[in-house]
């Protein structure tokens, strides 16, 4: 086992200081002075209606406003996988709360008063609010142009309907695999839309100068891929358009893509000289940013009385909104996976990506793999018993292991599935779950497998300069983003290791596109992997520079050079020590007075060259759509109260499988704060619309995500370690995966404890409390 | 318009408000003071929290008016000549992630740990239950308190 200086070990955030002496600087902190003006959107009432008039009269005869705008002014499209979205609606609204409409004033109220004063008229449309509605024959179509539409190449549209991608995944003979079960399950599970809840809202300021060269400062997980549809939807040329990022008070997700910082970024290239800040609020941000998306999946499982399985037919209905641009990957990325972590010989999936005239679903921590991996793990639990088989014991013996094949055909990375079920099972203590003193009360244990593969296109590529300092400290200059999850801090912990530099002697700052090389964006739990190549290789590059430089001019053979607490060492010459500050910068001076080397500047890039998504269209089979999957397990005591449903978590215990954990107190946060997260979807939050499209509870009153005095109390992260080949010492990512398992795992325990199946999330205490009446009538 | 002056952070301040005008948007847009954050407009987030005469509000629901004469704190007064024991302890815990939180629970924390130095779990939790964090799960928060509070003689 290789022993590591840096690599391995709970080092302190290199942002922490910033964050927690109030220094951080977000997006609505930055001042810009006497020429910032301030926009007020105008929203939709209408949930699919026909815009017949815009009267902005009124709305102008306020004081301070300065220019009102709305779609025709702006009428280009943009969207990240597909281009069927616009920068302000058009002909048409279709959703409640779209933008029609953006007043720019001098000062904030001025824009609110003068928003209030546009009249809108609208000739309404039939509204579909629910994805089997947009489905059935004689729906109203919400995009009658879908054909013309561009989009990647492996999405796949049916033209005159409400589905704008359909994923099939076809492996062996379905048919034959069902014909060889003894048992087959067959049920549906439904999951609605969720919020992402970050503290901070979007918030983005775009300013056009004189000369023509548009500047972005948004709250951003994308940066360079928010420059590349910046640049696309306007016209403008790459070097003439720069996003700045600050600091970003949580993503999970809904920070990726481009939403509203188009908006800004297009009003200012009609406000030359001035910057215009758009934020929204609390309620904007539940409306008019992505929502996770809807789901109702229709599992048919067949399995042997041993308990093997033999055949998967899953059908996965999404609900994704008004605009599907980003939430159609989310949709593909889990029709090529919805097989969960196990081998399946005989598999078809039908993942379907269907308009409604709800918000746009988007990203969201996870990516589609929370709202499949509800149904599929609550349904082979009631597989299990209904064989009478454990259900650990069940799922272990169909673990996928390295080496199967995927759904789509290609290898199963190395992983750690077997270790993190037997590690969870021994720390739960399964099968042995504590009794309640309480005779109004039971304890009902809940098991859960996940899996989640990076959903990229094949070409997400990361980048990294660095550079030295004259004290040898160290700026990287990379262009992922640090939501909270600790990525400037593992970085500076890769850069760390090859250069022997401590990571509080390295700088890692949030991008500016100017400065900083292309990175795709922060999502997909894949920067660790990606950015960390990146990384590694630029600290390889400069670790070389420095080697070839102490090697030529001190004629030391390269390969009995080391680098050990910031100086140059060698093997062969213990008395050879040269501190990297005395030339890093400077160059090395020698004895005729001239300098050799220089400032040492490294690069380094990472491109997955093996990845493409050249799948058959009716098949998925072939291509390599993604890179490789991250596994692990979790279970859970939940104790219920019988009369009031009212569930607490006793104790939790999750196992991920890292590769190699660079920095286990992070990655232990990311377990603590996923889980949160993922329970509470399962327990409290649950989004109400009314039969018009309107979101009925879109604040932290009536939207109720976790306090500080909801926390299970006890939590037990594990970490299991087996390495994933081709990332940086091993390692492989783990951000969104915590989440995963807490919906499943609540709903099994909640059937353990009162042998009563819920099917449908949230499973509150109200929904316990009334099956546990209505089995009580029975 | 009124002319106002109180204690901002130990320092006099003097400053015009409108009567509508809520503290958060005075301390951010007119006094310099950036680290109370906007996270809801209501109440519901404590991102926004200040320490009025010592107790922690949301500045987003205190009148700017309603300050004259009064002493208010934020982070940028604790950190100004060297950080708190506090928060070192949250640095050394990795207790924040994004950092939007840790303003408001830093002053939360602050207020508990004045009237009580050496909290149990469950008073930790009550007086951070205002303080929404979407990160962390709360519990390295929780941990590096218990850490500090042990620490100083429990």
């Amino acid at each position: 086992m290789k022993e590591y200086t840096f690599i391995g070990k709970d080092v302190v955030r290199i942002d922490g200081r910033e964050k927690i002496s109030g220094a951080a600087i977000y997006g609505d902190d930055i001042d810009f002075g006497a020429s910032l003006l301030h926009a007020e959107l105008v929203s939709s009432t209408e949930a699919h209606a026909i815009i017949i008039n815009i009267d902005i009269s009124e709305a102008l005869k306020v004081p301070g406003v300065y220019k009102i705008f709305t779609g025709k002014d702006f009428p280009y499209k943009f969207g990240l996988y597909m281009k069927d979205r616009y920068i302000f609606a058009q002909d048409k609204v279709r959703f409640v709360g779209e933008q029609i409409a953006a007043v720019v004033a001098r000062t904030p109220g001025a824009a609110k008063r003068a928003a209030a004063l546009v009249k809108v008229e609208y000739e309404p449309l039939p509204a579909v609010l629910d994805q089997m509605e947009a489905l059935a024959d004689g729906a109203t179509l919400l995009h009658p142009d879908l054909e013309n539409y561009p989009h990647v190449p492996w999405f796949f549209p049916k033209p005159k309907t409400n589905i704008a991608h359909w994923r099939k995944t076809r492996k062996g003979n379905l048919e034959a695999g069902f014909a060889q079960a003894d048992f087959i399950l067959e049920d549906t599970y439904t999951v609605p839309r969720y919020a992402h809840c970050a503290i901070e809202t979007h918030v983005a300021i775009g300013k056009f100068d004189y000369s023509g060269r548009l500047t972005v400062w948004s709250s951003s997980q994308s940066p360079h891929t928010q420059r590349h549809l910046f640049a696309e939807a306007l016209g403008l040329g790459h070097k003439d358009v720069r996003v700045i990022a600050p600091h970003v008070g949580g993503g999970f997700g809904g920070k990726a893509g481009v939403t509203m910082e188009i908006i800004p970024a297009a009003l200012a290239t009609k406000l030359k000289g001035y910057a215009v800040k758009l934020r929204y609020n609390r309620e904007q941000e539940f409306i008019n940013t992505y929502q996770r998306l809807g789901v109702v999946a229709k599992l048919k499982m067949g399995v042997t009385k041993e308990g093997k399985i033999t055949a998967l037919d899953h059908k996965i209905y999404w609900d994704a909104g008004a605009y599907v641009e980003y939430g159609a990957n989310v949709v593909n990325a889990v029709g090529l996976s919805a097989i969960g972590p196990y081998r399946i010989d005989n598999v078809s999936i039908d993942s379907i990506c269907i308009y409604t005239n709800l918000p746009p679903g988007g990203a969201y921590r996870g990516f589609g793999y929370s709202e499949m991996l509800f149904g599929l793990e609550s349904h082979v639990t009631r597989v299990a018993n209904e064989l009478g088989i454990d259900q650990i014991a069940f799922r272990r013996v169909n673990a996928i292991m390295a080496g199967d094949t995927t759904a789509y055909g290609a290898k199963m990375n190395p992983n750690g599935l077997i270790e993190c079920i037997d590690k969870v099972s021994k720390a739960i203590n399964w099968g042995k779950k504590p009794v309640s003193n309480d005779p109004n009360k039971v304890i009902g244990q809940g098991f859960s497998l996940f899996w989640k593969a990076p959903a990229m296109p094949p070409n997400a590529s990361s980048s990294a300069f660095l550079k030295f300092n004259e004290d040898a400290s160290i700026n990287l200059i990379i262009s992922g983003m640090d939501i909270g999850q600790g990525y400037q801090t593992v970085m500076a912990q890769i850069a760390a290791e090859i250069l022997s530099v401590p990571p509080s002697k390295i700088r890692v700052e949030t991008p500016d596109t100017d400065r900083n090389p292309y990175e795709w964006q922060t999502v997909a739990s894949h920067i660790t992997w990606s950015s960390g190549n990146a990384v590694k290789k630029a600290a390889i590059d400069a670790r070389e520079q420095i080697l070839d430089l102490v090697e030529r001019v001190y004629n030391l053979p390269f390969d009995e050079l080391y680098l050990e607490d910031e100086a140059v060492k060698c093997y062969t010459d213990s008395k050879f020590l040269l501190p990297l500050k005395s030339f890093v910068v400077d160059g090395i001076m020698t004895k005729d007075g001239t300098f050799k080397g220089g400032p040492i500047n490294a690069r380094g890039m990472f491109m997955p060259e093996f990845s493409s998504a050249n799948g058959d269209p009716e098949t998925s089979q072939g291509g390599h759509p993604n890179v490789h999957y991250t596994v692990g397990a979790a279970a859970l005591n939940l104790e219920i109260d019988k009369e009031t449903g009212k569930m607490r978590v006793l104790k939790a215990a999750l196992a991920i499988d890292a590769g190699k954990a660079l920095n286990p107190n992070l990655v232990r946060g990311q377990i603590t704060g996923g889980l949160l997260q993922g329970l509470a979807t399962v327990l409290y939050e649950d989004m109400r619309y009314d039969d018009k499209g309107k979101l009925l509870n879109p604040n932290f009153t009536d939207y109720k995500i976790p306090t500080a005095m909801d926390v299970p109390d006890e939590i037990i992260p594990i970490i299991v370690e087996v390495a994933q080949p081709d990332g940086p010492f091993g390692a492989r990512g783990i951000g969104e995966h915590t989440m995963l398992p807490a919906a499943p795992m609540v709903a099994n325990a909640v059937e353990d404890a009162l042998g009563i199946r819920i099917k449908s999330m949230p499973v509150t205490a109200e929904k316990v409390a009334m099956a546990v009446l209505a089995k009580d009538k029975k | 318009m009124k002319e106002i002056t109180f204690n901002l952070n130990s320092e006099e301040r003097t400053v015009m408000v409108d009567a509508n005008e809520i503290l958060l948007d005075v301390l951010r847009e007119k006094l310099g003071v950036k680290s109370p954050k906007c996270g809801c407009e209501r109440g519901d987030c404590g991102a926004c929290t200040v320490l009025l005469d010592g107790k922690a509000v949301r500045s987003c629901l205190v009148l700017a008016i309603e300050v004259e004469g009064h002493n208010v704190f934020t982070v940028e007064g604790i950190s100004a000549d060297k950080l708190s024991a506090l928060q070192d302890a949250f640095i050394q815990f990795n207790s924040f992630q994004c950092g939007y939180c840790a303003p408001g629970i830093i002053l939360a924390v602050t207020e508990l740990l004045e009237k009580h130095p050496h909290p149990s779990l469950e008073e930790i939790k009550e007086s951070i239950a205002g303080n929404l964090c979407r990160c962390t799960g709360y519990t390295p928060i929780f941990d590096a308190i218990m850490a500090l509070t042990k620490e100083e003689g429990k």
